[in-house]
């Protein structure tokens, strides 16, 4: 009998699951939809089966160079996010293994920075960015980007190092290990995987942070957020186009994301919920 | 000594996040508290003469102040609402045992990797497209007139977007927080006599208390400074009636021109921020203490 | 050689002294045991030895070279810590490699000290094996043979033992005393297992609150303990300690008589009294009791003595064994 409402009970809570998990996809997959329509097709009424046509997506490379957005978005974000490492990760290391009484204030801190509100700097930066010839180029967005996501970068790595028993360190000083031969034989090794789900996170991030992106760039440094907001005005209104694009700018991150989905759990909560 | 070394490296390897960070907060704030203080117009630069309290006077006697600060409240809590509420429900669903499982949690998670802008053009052109939308498809079907939501419910079908953006990620992170809860706890519950309701309120909800925390505390960071699916739906309209404080200042500074205003308009937005995040802090900085 | 000398060892963290101020001599190819109750410092101390904690004042001494501001690699020591601290990621033959390696040692020699190593802690077969397929007390051996392939001029021990079951702490507390005798090396031991102390030690320091109580060999600990802090502590179960009259009728201010120095009879002794609990180990009983006139008593007897909850029974305590204590909690001379 037990076993018997088990089973049923599963199969609700699977027909729930499944209804829910689908409602909330939606929207992506109705996209993914259209932009194997041709535009008479999207703009006929409600239907799932598309002809299959791959025309929108290369309208959307020929017509508005895609490929161009896209190569900015993966230097910039990519780019960003190994400048955060590389600033973050001695930070991060000496806060989990030489902590003072001050560390956790300076965490605190740092995450403080994050609750400032874009908006409040928008006018000093764009003049800056203005008056160095920074506006519209990859070098500047690529340093603009890298601040903003520091604090996460040094928060998750910090809570990934925290886990790397200070005990193993010292065992490797009492066996001769110097500073540098800690560093190489035993402190990166354990923390790959750590540094790894920071990288993959952040470039999410990155990817997707869609004020200074937008506000900074106009064509030349353009990544694919301002691009995509570029058909917000008329003349971009071509369903199945519009869906072409979008598909592809978030295909990349979309599957990447999926892959991540554990480590951004702890990564984004600061390592608070595992 | 030898660990004295070890303390002095530590602060030289803090250094250069420490400063980057400092100068990042210090001197563009700093800029934008000296501009909040001047006349100062990028169409005539030349001319730029002290302004004493004029600006914020003007900022907040514009009726469309006290409207964006309401906006950016109900976007903030609007959203916070469908999803923490919505979040707990999902997880609670996914926690249970089902078929498929690894697909489920895909699905669900996917809006979260959508960036802001893809965001509100698929709502706005798929979904909520008076014309070719599929709600108004939906409509249509069942004999009523299509809604269109950007011009009738702005702020409403703003706050669904980014509520269908974060959904996914408080679902993930209270159902994280959900399979941690210890087995042996709901064991003992049960035998205890408890049933599912009180189960819930008892053993489930204090313990999904600080992923609840540390779930409002993200969210009202990004929250607060919505921007791209205003910009890429409403453009703030019609009127000022999906506009919050971020895209206010960035109307002002980079469409009217005003840099004094903007700026007397991003101070403000910090003073409400800050006032946010004391309290947040402080519950957070207790809660991630255990 | 590995005789280590601390000359007025102090720490002070932050506010809090944890060690005020030690003077010990430690003297080549001798088993020393630190102990005491948990906070007492003896892991601070043992972590000043080793160099990982900078001491606030005072000298170390290695072999008669001062060796307070040298780096833990300098000191020539080896350590097994609390929760053995092998390199995840390394293979058990390198994680035993290690430290040769650092020391850039010929690959040969490296392979011959590793074989050697694995050898004599059993490990043979376990080489290529990573930390986490390991028990746990394969894993301790794993330490422990790190730190062999050193041939440090002392080993210290942070609490090694106290991650295993009762049973291999047991195995390993014997394998321990075995490889002692092997090397002949000098071993510092930190634990707060009084039996561990008791059972391997050459020299027991007793610790409390960063002070030295007594430094003796586990039987002058046992026999002549100096306070009352470690006549408590040393010996299991514990001594009983007798305020009031019974005292005062001794010269002192508190008496202690150890539960295997008073004599259990059915018929007759000195102080009667009542069955609370009664321990049947077997081999031994322990008899809890309420004695009249006296109070709360532990008592050791033969297995065979059979008493149950409620008999009454008969003590007469051993008055040359009995402990005298004076109003500070010194013991006085007999």
């Amino acid at each position: 009998m037990a076993r018997a409402v088990t089973t049923r009970h599963k199969i609700t809570a699977t027909v729930f699951a499944w209804l829910v998990a689908l409602l909330i996809f939606f929207p992506i997959l109705y996209t993914l939809i259209t932009s194997i329509k041709t535009e008479p097709e999207a703009i006929a009424g409600f239907s799932l089966i598309p002809s299959g046509t791959f025309e929108n997506y290369i309208t959307v490379q020929t017509q508005r160079d895609y490929l161009k957005p896209f190569m900015n978005s993966v230097i910039i974000s990519v780019g960003s996010t190994i400048l955060a490492l590389i600033i973050a990760i001695p930070a991060a290391w000496a806060m989990a293994f030489s902590p003072t009484r001050r560390t956790k204030d300076i965490l605190m801190w740092m995450l403080s920075t994050k609750m400032m509100p874009a908006v409040a700097v928008l006018v000093p930066i764009y003049l800056m960015f203005r008056d160095f010839g920074l506006l519209d180029s990859r070098i500047g967005l690529t340093v603009m980007l890298m601040l903003i996501n520091l604090p996460i970068v040094v928060w998750m790595l910090y809570t990934y190092f925290r886990e790397i028993p200070g005990e193993i360190l010292e065992a490797a000083r009492m066996d001769g290990a110097g500073l540098w031969q800690e560093i190489v034989y035993v402190l990166t090794p354990m923390a790959v995987p750590g540094i790894a789900s920071t990288l993959l996170l952040n470039i999410i991030l990155a990817w997707n942070e869609s004020f200074w992106t937008i506000r900074l760039t106009t064509t030349n440094a353009a990544p694919l957020t301002a691009f995509i907001a570029s058909f917000s005005s008329p003349q971009g209104l071509f369903w199945a186009k519009l869906s072409a694009a979008s598909t592809m700018a978030i295909a990349p991150i979309l599957i990447l994301g999926w892959f991540s989905q554990k480590q951004l759990v702890r990564g984004l909560t600061f390592g608070a919920v595992k | 000594m030898a660990t004295q070394n070890t303390k002095t490296l530590a602060r030289l390897m803090m250094a250069p996040s420490v400063l980057l960070l400092l100068i990042w907060m210090i001197v563009p704030l700093a800029m934008t508290l000296w501009f909040s203080f001047q006349n100062y117009n990028l169409l005539n630069p030349a001319n730029v003469s002290f302004a004493g309290l004029f600006n914020y006077q003007f900022f907040y006697t514009d009726p469309a102040f006290f409207q964006s600060i309401w906006n950016t409240l109900a976007i903030v809590v609007g959203v916070l609402l469908i999803t923490v509420v919505g979040g707990i429900a999902i997880a609670l669903l996914l926690d249970q045992p089902i078929f498929g499982q690894g697909i489920v949690r895909i699905l669900v998670i996917s809006p979260f990797f959508v960036m802001p802008p893809v965001a509100a053009l698929i709502w706005k052109n798929m979904i909520m497209h008076p014309g070719y939308g599929v709600l108004a498809d939906i409509a249509k079907f069942f004999g009523f007139r299509p809604i269109d939501w950007f011009a009738q419910y702005p702020l409403f079908s703003i706050v669904v977007i980014v509520a269908w953006q974060w959904l996914p990620f408080a679902t993930l992170i209270l159902l994280t927080a959900l399979q941690s809860l210890d087995s042996e706890q709901k064991e003992a519950a049960e035998m205890d006599g408890a049933n599912f309701v009180n189960r819930f309120i008892y053993l489930t909800l204090p313990h999904l208390a600080r992923a609840i925390t540390v779930v409002i505390l993200i969210q009202t960071i990004f929250l607060l400074g919505v921007y791209a699916e205003i910009l890429v739906t409403t453009n703030g309209g019609p009127g000022y009636a999906s506009t919050n404080l971020a895209f206010l200042i960035y109307r002002t500074a980079l469409l009217g021109y005003d840099v004094g205003g903007a700026s007397a308009g991003g101070i403000i937005a910090v003073i409400l921020a800050n006032i946010v995040a004391i309290f947040l802090m402080r519950a957070v900085g207790r809660n991630l203490d255990r | 050689m590995g005789s280590i000398t601390l000359k007025n060892v102090s720490k002070v963290f932050g506010e809090a002294k944890v060690i005020p101020s030690i003077d010990l001599d430690i003297t080549d190819g001798e088993f020393v045991v630190f102990v005491g109750p948990s906070g007492c410092g003896k892991s601070t101390l043992l972590r000043l030895i080793a160099g990982l904690e900078d001491v606030s004042g005072g000298n170390i001494l290695i072999d008669g070279k001062d060796v307070t501001a040298a780096a833990p690699a300098e000191r020539g020591l080896a350590m097994v810590f609390q929760s053995y601290a092998l390199y995840p990621h390394m293979s058990v033959r390198n994680n035993i490699a290690f430290p040769l390696k650092m020391a850039k040692a010929d690959k040969a020699v490296i392979d011959k000290k590793v074989a050697d190593a694995a050898r004599v802690l059993n490990l043979t077969d376990y080489l290529e094996r990573r930390p986490s397929q390991l028990s746990g007390g394969q894993r301790q051996r794993v330490a422990i043979g790190r730190a062999i392939v050193r041939e440090p001029s002392a080993f210290l021990f942070d609490e090694p033992l106290s991650n295993l079951d009762a049973a291999l702490r047991g195995t390993m507390r014997l394998e321990i005393s075995d490889l002692h005798h092997q090397l002949k090396t000098t071993m510092v031991y930190v634990t707060h297992d009084q039996v561990e102390a008791m059972t391997m030690a050459d020299k027991i320091v007793v610790l409390n609150r960063g002070n030295i109580e007594q430094v003796g060999s586990p039987l002058d600990l046992y026999r002549n303990p100096r306070n009352l802090f470690v006549a408590g502590f040393i010996g299991s179960p514990r001594m009983n300690f007798i305020e009031g009259t019974y005292a005062q009728s001794k010269g002192a201010r508190t008496a202690g008589i150890r539960p295997e120095h008073l004599g259990l009879s059915k018929d007759s002794g000195v102080w009667t009294g009542t069955v609370k609990v009664a321990e049947h180990l077997g081999a031994d009983t322990f008899l809890h009791l309420d004695v009249d006139g006296i109070g709360q008593i532990t008592a050791r007897c033969d297995g065979e003595f059979g008493a149950q909850y409620g008999d009454r029974v008969h003590l007469t305590p051993d008055e040359t064994k009995l402990h005298r204590f004076d109003d500070k909690g010194i013991a006085l001379k007999a």
